[in-house]
């Protein structure tokens, strides 16, 4: 059996080393090219590329991304327009300046000309005002800065309610997994814009009840968002959450049975130092995915609802319920549906753009 | 398959059940007697009224009562839009409307966004995929009164091609059912381009190619129909949205639709009308959830219906 | 001599260009093989072995670039092949059979679906023909109660089954070459033996020429009549399978062997494995790619890449320990 295969077959057998043996390099080597290398010599040829660690990779690759860095550029440009932008405007988002309604961009009123012809300096309404005399620009700066707090806020009840529902199911796993995940099957297919909107409609007075006659700071902070955000906070914690608590859950369920997390536990590892070392550091990009690709969502539902009139409550506005003021005047003051509109699309639009180059630096299975 | 589509649909029943009571416990905490909250009425007439509606008796016999009668299609009536007319009557009238416009707008998103993501798969890297990621990223991220609201300014106001209110003719159809689709087509779109992706990187693909199969075949028999399965799921959703979708859209084109006139019931507080129609879009909504998930499992022969598990 | 070739490599070499940069996974491969020969590539993860084999089968994927030399086979160069021509070699003339063959399979397609395609499209066979050679093909490769198979879906197949049927798909076009890409690591070792039995009587039956890449050098000694050793890219030792098993010339193949479990080693022989880890492709050495795992590394290594040297009867090594000079067994 060896035998026969040591011998050379007829023919077939005939391998041609000619070519390879020409692809020698002339090269005559010395003497001394023949002593034996040392192991510092060997490791020396050896270039490892240097090790870096998961989130300097992700950085890397964020960063390497050009879209999502225009998007976070949006994104902290977004954040000083709404939080510092009003600073340098000398109108407040309620404040109804007489005589100045119902003006375009770059106008002024009767009253403010005459004021400039006396030297004084007005300073301009670049975006135009609405029809109650109040400046469009700092309206749209108020709205942004709400609409942001209302993703991150609504993000950060989803990421609270979800993660944790999630991680017990999946650790429980077994029936209380089953039921808890029952559960979250009936949450998930109950319509959530139809309970948001009905939850409105019930909150509405007793809220407003609540917030007249408590005495509480807090409630006089509540009151100002109005009963339409605090439904729409509501919502999420009621409903929005399972999406979360689905990935999450399905995440450590996973994990739990990947070959290190039983490696890990066969080496004698405590339960906490598993869920420490193994599952927590593998679960927290998708945490942060999900939560970052929760506020635009929050902000596009926020700005739904706000549309159909049931968001925020005047005279505070979110750009939603700013688009909604303009649907009214649309045949002749275009801008004021079309601004707040560009600047709530960009906005969304940056958010996922970001939200998917995260996702995209963070999930080790694209690594390479 | 019988026994899976039974335990879904006792899933299915319960979600129903369960956000009827919701509605109705919450229309009951408003304060005072939200089924009649017109001032002006008498103490005595009142009490008549809340005796008429079994509104005296306890509140779970109240709920039995409406459950009852809701399924045998009586939702009440209208206490303020449409006085005393029935509230099966108004869905019954206005619901084809919303139908109409929501299914052209469905069927749209579906014709035009799978192809569209194959398409961008199969080019992947090119200009044409980068063109139509940039419309379908966009398309996400703009809320659906925008679209709607600058088509209307566009094409109704400066342009005046189209008609900008009512349903009278086939041109009526062309924004509402474009605006109300868009944003369903778009997302159709990525997650074909995605599931696509997803599915050429497979090993069976590797297999199909080493077969010696041509690059069409690969897409369209092997690549296609495992990226389907995803997109199928996102069915359910997506009907989700149309039908809230076009609560904006029917406002913003007058459209006398079931979505314009819960807008508008709800500003009113027309209870009756709020209560009818979330609990009858919501049964349409869990019953297309249904539909969806018993088709997934039909197109997936991986997972064997009623063969226990899974 | 001159007898005629089925498939000529010559100084292959195909890099895929990463973002980090450059990776030599071949770096100038040449060998040959003649009809009905069974050669074995072996190699650790990532020297390049598989890439070598996708190569031919036309299937590298970006940013994989064939950047020299030639694949002749039967006298026509397939790297100047069109797309269409590729289309119509592949899984007609060369096929190919895979690692996994739990992900290999399209989950959606029924198992005579899969089979019946190839022929379908390079035979332009009507069904019902195809699908009477499809059965007979499942015979072939030791698949019972085909009638039923042919309707069902992969995941219906247990793994030995499904690797069955992958083959069964192999060599449904009756090729002239089959590259066997590992296809016995995902299996089960009482599986892997049935399924390495079945690919030695199907290669006497069919006469087929086989490259059989694998890390396993059992596998090889089974099937193989000769065996080239890849490491980082290029071949380090070619030759008959008794010249490479008896009388291993290379450093890396004495350490391939010595880490290899045997039924006849004396009882205080120990395995001993190959130091450190294979090279980095990125950042190649000048010198012999070995050269810092190689406990015979002299300084010439590590500097000047080795030569071919010819130890006859076919058998070929680039080791330096080979020149003149050098001392033996230092």
């Amino acid at each position: 059996m060896a035998n026969d295969k040591n011998s050379v077959r007829p023919g077939s057998m005939q391998v041609d080393v000619e070519p390879m043996l020409k692809m020698n390099e002339p090269y005559a080597p010395s003497a001394s090219d023949f002593e034996l290398a040392s192991k510092e010599e060997k490791a020396s040829v050896v270039k490892i590329n240097k090790s870096t660690t998961f989130w300097q990779d992700a950085w890397r690759r964020l960063k390497k991304n050009r879209v999502a860095m225009v998007a976070l550029g949006v994104i902290i440009v977004l954040i000083l327009f709404a939080f510092i932008g009003p600073k340098f405007i000398p109108y407040t988002y309620s404040q109804q300046i007489r005589g100045a309604e119902n003006l375009f961009p770059m106008k002024y009123s009767e009253i403010e000309l005459a004021s400039k012809a006396a030297g004084e300096k007005v300073f301009p309404h670049f975006f135009g005002t609405d029809s109650l005399g109040r400046d469009l620009l700092v309206r749209v700066m108020y709205g942004t800065r709400v609409s942001m707090a209302i993703g991150v806020v609504a993000s950060m009840i989803v990421l609270i309610i979800g993660a944790l529902y999630g991680s017990i199911a999946g650790y429980l796993g077994g029936m209380a997994d089953n039921i808890m995940m029952r559960i979250v099957d009936i949450i998930y297919s109950v319509p959530d814009v139809l309970v948001v909107l009905l939850l409105q409609v019930v909150l509405n007075e007793p809220l407003k009840e609540l917030f007249s006659t408590s005495k509480l700071p807090i409630m006089k902070q509540l009151s100002i968002l109005g009963p339409g955000l605090i439904s729409i906070f509501i919502t999420f914690g009621l409903l929005y959450w399972v999406g979360m608590a689905r990935i999450i859950r399905g995440q450590v369920l996973t994990l739990k049975q990947q070959e290190y997390v039983t490696a890990a536990r066969a080496l004698g590892a405590s339960g906490s130092r598993i869920i420490k070392k193994h599952l927590l550091p593998n679960c927290i990009g998708q945490l942060i995915v999900t939560t970052c690709l929760q506020i635009p969502s929050a902000i596009f539902l926020e700005s739904f609802l706000s549309f159909l009139g049931v968001g925020v409550s005047a005279p505070l506005a979110s750009l939603g319920s700013l688009a909604s003021e303009g649907l009214g005047g649309i045949y002749t003051y275009t801008f004021r549906l079309i601004i707040p509109a560009i600047v709530l699309s960009v906005m969304i639009l940056s958010l996922n753009l970001f939200g998917d180059g995260l996702r995209d630096a963070l999930d080790p299975r694209l690594k390479k | 398959m019988i026994k899976y589509c039974a335990k879904r649909l006792v899933v299915a029943a319960a979600t129903v059940l369960l956000i009827a009571t919701i509605t109705f416990l919450l229309m009951n905490a408003v304060p005072g007697s939200p089924f009649l909250s017109e001032r002006g009425q008498s103490p005595q007439v009142i009490a008549k009224l809340e005796a008429k509606y079994g509104m005296d008796k306890p509140l779970i016999i109240q709920l039995k009562n409406y459950l009852v009668s809701f399924a045998q299609g009586d939702m009440g009536v209208s206490i303020k839009m449409q006085k005393n007319r029935e509230v099966s009557g108004i869905i019954a009238e206005k619901f084809p409307v919303s139908v109409r416009v929501g299914v052209i707008a469905l069927i749209w998103a579906v014709i035009v966004g799978i192809p569209l993501g194959c398409l961008a798969a199969y080019n992947r890297g090119k200009w044409i995929d980068s063109l139509l990621r940039i419309v379908t990223t966009a398309g996400v991220a703009v809320p659906g009164f925008v679209i709607a609201t600058v088509l209307l300014v566009i094409f109704g106001v400066v342009l005046k091609v189209l008609p900008t209110t009512g349903l009278d003719s086939w041109k009526n159809y062309i924004m509402p059912c474009f605006s109300l689709g868009f944003y369903p087509m778009c997302y159709t779109a990525k997650l074909t381009r995605s599931s696509m992706l997803d599915a050429i990187n497979q090993d069976y693909i590797r297999t199909a190619r080493a077969k010696g199969l041509s690059t069409s075949k690969i897409i369209f028999k092997h690549a296609l129909r495992n990226s389907l399965i995803p997109v199928v799921t996102y069915i359910g959703p997506l009907t989700a949205y149309v039908i809230t979708g076009g609560f904006v859209v029917e406002t913003v084109f007058s459209i006398p639709g079931l979505g314009k006139y819960f807008v508008q019931s709800i500003m009113n507080k027309d209870y009756p009308i709020i209560m009818g129609t979330t609990i009858f879009l919501s049964i349409l909504l869990v019953f297309m959830m249904f539909v969806v998930d018993i088709v997934y499992k039909l197109i997936d022969p991986r997972i064997q219906l009623g063969k226990g598990g899974e | 001599m001159e007898e005629k070739k089925l498939l000529e490599v010559k100084d292959l070499k195909v890099s895929f260009f990463t973002p980090a940069g450059e990776v030599k996974a071949v770096d100038g491969v040449s060998y040959e093989l003649g009809y009905g020969e069974v050669m074995g590539i072996v190699g650790e993860s990532g020297s390049g072995k598989s890439v070598e084999a996708y190569s031919i089968i036309g299937l590298l994927q970006n940013p994989g670039r064939v950047i020299g030399g030639s694949i002749t086979f039967e006298g026509e160069d397939i790297l100047s092949y069109s797309e269409k021509q590729m289309q119509d070699f592949r899984g007609n003339k060369v096929s190919m059979i895979f690692q996994n063959p739990m992900t290999c399979l399209n989950p959606v397609y029924t198992i005579g679906n899969q089979l019946m395609e190839a022929l379908m499209c390079h035979r332009s066979m009507p069904k019902a023909e195809a699908k009477k050679q499809a059965m007979e093909m499942l015979e072939l490769v030791g698949i019972n109660n085909v009638e039923k198979r042919m309707v069902q879906y992969p995941h219906e197949l247990s793994g030995g089954m499904r690797q069955r049927v992958m083959i069964a798909m192999g060599l449904i076009c009756h090729p002239q070459l089959l590259i066997a890409d590992e296809p016995t690591t995902a299996l089960d070792v009482t599986i892997q033996a049935q399924i390495l039995e079945l690919m030695k009587n199907l290669q006497k039956k069919t006469q087929m020429s086989i490259i059989f890449i694998t890390h396993n050098l059992g596998v090889v000694a089974e099937i193989c009549d000769k065996v080239s050793v890849m490491y980082g890219g290029k071949i380090v030792e070619q030759g008959l399978v008794n010249d490479i098993f008896y009388s291993p010339a290379h450093p890396y193949t004495r350490g391939l062997l010595r880490s290899m479990p045997r039924v006849d080693a004396e009882e205080y022989e120990r395995l001993i494995p190959i130091e450190g880890t294979p090279i980095d492709l990125l950042n190649a050495p000048a010198g012999c790619s070995f050269a810092p795992r190689c406990e015979h590394c002299m300084k010439v290594c590590l500097n000047q890449k080795p030569a071919y040297t010819d130890l006859g009867n076919k058998h070929i090594s680039a080791c330096w320990l080979h020149a003149k000079d050098a001392k033996k067994e230092a």
